[in-house]
């Protein structure tokens, strides 16, 4: 509820490595993230979203969690695992609003991994 | 008056969801009545065959049971000829019959004209067309929420070949003068279609006097058992168009390279059809005629009536729905929003002014508290996305009345929405 009515790293990385908008179709949710990179770590995660108080908490606590992580241990973030960090017990529908973040960040990490290697 | 609590007897689903359980999502579909789900046992049990195939006694027991239940829906709508009632799987399938159908008559340049309430299965299915180079156009909507005659006048052209109306929405809950519209579309030459999902269920429809080309339904949103819908049309138009789908039951004679076929309606009922389905659909038919259609729209009108009031008296703060205030053309359908959540802009995303965090309530928090305080109601864009789009909203939450619901399940919603306000308002 917190990172609900507080969420933390709301706006856009200012020269970001990376951006990636993710939507959800079925409820029209939508977040976007930007990342930026040093040394193969994450340095700063933002995100501007629209969207349940889920998806835009589980956004937040995210940004959070991933800042100063290596791109190779965001990349597996494990679902189920993320899911249960998060702490609340979510009904199948409700995991994929939690999850719109993660997908969100792994495509956006792997966006950048591409522009590198093409340079 | 209906009495809805002792209706709601009748329902096998209310024992086990209790008293204090509202049950709000009617549009999408109804709950089912004993007699319903005993009709569709007892097919089971005493009757099943195939129809229309076996010389035996028990063939022709369930082929007169499924050829009654034709009659019954074609009195329920006043169709005069149970032949022009033809069994599909629900109003989606109707229309894409239809689309099928009409459609190869259509060629480039002609224009089909909808409007921007419809449901999708009243958009998709004709925009297949677009393929043949057939153009989709739709009617807009007054600020009351009903649609705009004029824009409809100005939109009808000499190449609109069909219109395709709903007569009650399933979002604004608003109720268009068929009658009306059919007698300008066929002054105009144009073939009428009414998508009826959302009426038959709730008000008296005559399909004679709205003169109807092509009139759709499906049976599970009137008490009746899903996989059973209902495609009304004119007989000498279902004579005169081409098949559906090929196969069993729809065919006169078939040879090596070519067949004839059947005559309507079992020229479009390839196939088994769904036999306990139209055995189920006869009975709801049956429950609905002993409380009158008439009573069955009082009914919903005083309880939307009664919400519009609530919401009045309420004063939840943010709280915002949609859809006419004059009760008259309002069907029994309360879309809401807890202050509005507009679509994210892409364009607005590139510059970080541009997008301020939104301070509405997301309608998916606001049904699974609703749920919580055991109000079952619908958030998302209820397959009408373009309508979503004309409001400018991302969803909505949509509470939806039927023959069981009282003014109590009203004041449920009321009451845990000032709840709902309390923990997500910012
Ligand atoms: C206005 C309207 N048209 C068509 C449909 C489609 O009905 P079905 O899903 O039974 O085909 C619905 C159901 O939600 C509806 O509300």
């Amino acid at each position: 509820m917190d990172h609900y009515r507080n969420p933390h790293n709301y706006g856009i990385v200012q020269n970001a490595a990376s951006k990636i908008i993710e939507y959800n179709p079925v409820c029209g949710d939508t977040i976007q993230i930007t990342i930026r990179v040093e040394n193969g770590k994450i340095s700063d995660a933002k995100f501007i979203g629209r969207g349940c108080s889920i998806s835009q908490a589980s956004a937040s606590i995210l940004t959070d969690m991933v800042k100063g992580m290596p791109l190779e241990e965001a990349k597996n973030i494990d679902e189920d695992k993320y899911i249960k960090s998060l702490g609340i017990t979510l009904g199948p529908s409700r995991e994929k609003c939690a999850l719109l973040a993660v997908n969100a960040l792994k495509k956006c990490i792997k966006d950048y991994q591409k522009g590198e290697e093409s340079k | 008056m209906l009495s809805p609590l002792q209706i709601k007897k009748d329902f096998p689903i209310f024992e086990r969801l209790g008293p204090d359980y509202s049950y709000l999502d009617n549009a999408a579909t109804s709950q089912k009545p004993y007699s319903v789900i005993r009709a569709m046992e007892e097919f089971y049990e005493l009757h099943n065959s195939n129809v229309h195939r076996g010389i035996y006694r028990l063939s022709e027991e369930a082929t007169n049971l499924y050829e009654k239940s034709r009659e019954k829906v074609s009195d329920f709508i006043n169709s005069k000829d149970s032949r022009q009632i033809v069994f599909v799987r629900n109003t989606t399938e109707a229309i894409n019959l239809l689309s099928y159908t009409l459609g190869r008559e259509l060629k480039k340049d002609d224009e089909i004209l909808i409007t921007i309430l419809e449901h999708h299965s009243n958009i998709v299915p004709w925009q297949f067309l677009s393929e043949k180079g057939v153009k989709l156009r739709y009617v807009m909507l007054n600020p009351d929420m009903t649609l705009d005659m004029d824009d409809l006048q100005r939109k009808l052209t000499k190449k609109t070949r069909i219109v395709s109306i709903a007569q009650s929405s399933n979002v604004l809950g608003t109720i268009s003068d068929v009658k009306e519209i059919g007698k300008i579309a066929h002054e105009n030459g144009s073939t009428f279609v009414v998508d009826a999902a959302q009426s038959v269920p709730h008000m008296p429809v005559d399909a004679t006097d709205i003169d109807a080309d092509f009139l759709a339904f499906s049976g599970h949103k009137m008490l009746g058992p899903t996989g059973i819908g209902v495609l009304y049309g004119k007989y000498d138009l279902l004579d005169r168009m081409p098949p559906f789908m090929g196969g069993g039951e729809m065919i006169s004679a078939v040879y090596q390279d070519h067949s004839t076929y059947a005559d309507v309606p079992q020229k479009y009922e390839a196939g088994t059809p769904n036999i306990e389905g139209a055995v189920g659909l006869s009975s709801a038919v049956d429950y609905l005629r002993a409380l009158g259609m008439d009573q069955v729209r009082e009914h919903e009108k005083d309880l939307i009536e009664y919400t519009l009031k609530k919401e009045e008296e309420h004063n939840v703060p943010d709280l915002i729905s949609y859809g006419p205030r004059n009760t008259e053309v309002r069907s029994g359908v309360y879309c809401f929003n807890i202050g509005e959540m507009s679509p994210l802009n892409i364009n607005d995303l590139a510059h970080e002014e541009g997008v301020q965090m939104s301070q509405a309530i997301h309608p998916h928090d606001v049904s699974e508290m609703l749920d919580d305080g055991n109000v079952a109601v619908r958030s998302g864009h209820h397959c009408a996305m373009p309508l979503a789009e004309f409001l400018n909203v991302v969803a909505t939450s949509r509470a939806s009345y039927y023959i069981y619901n009282t003014r109590e399940d009203v004041d449920r919603l009321f009451n845990v929405l000032v709840k709902v306000v309390k923990k997500y308002g910012r």
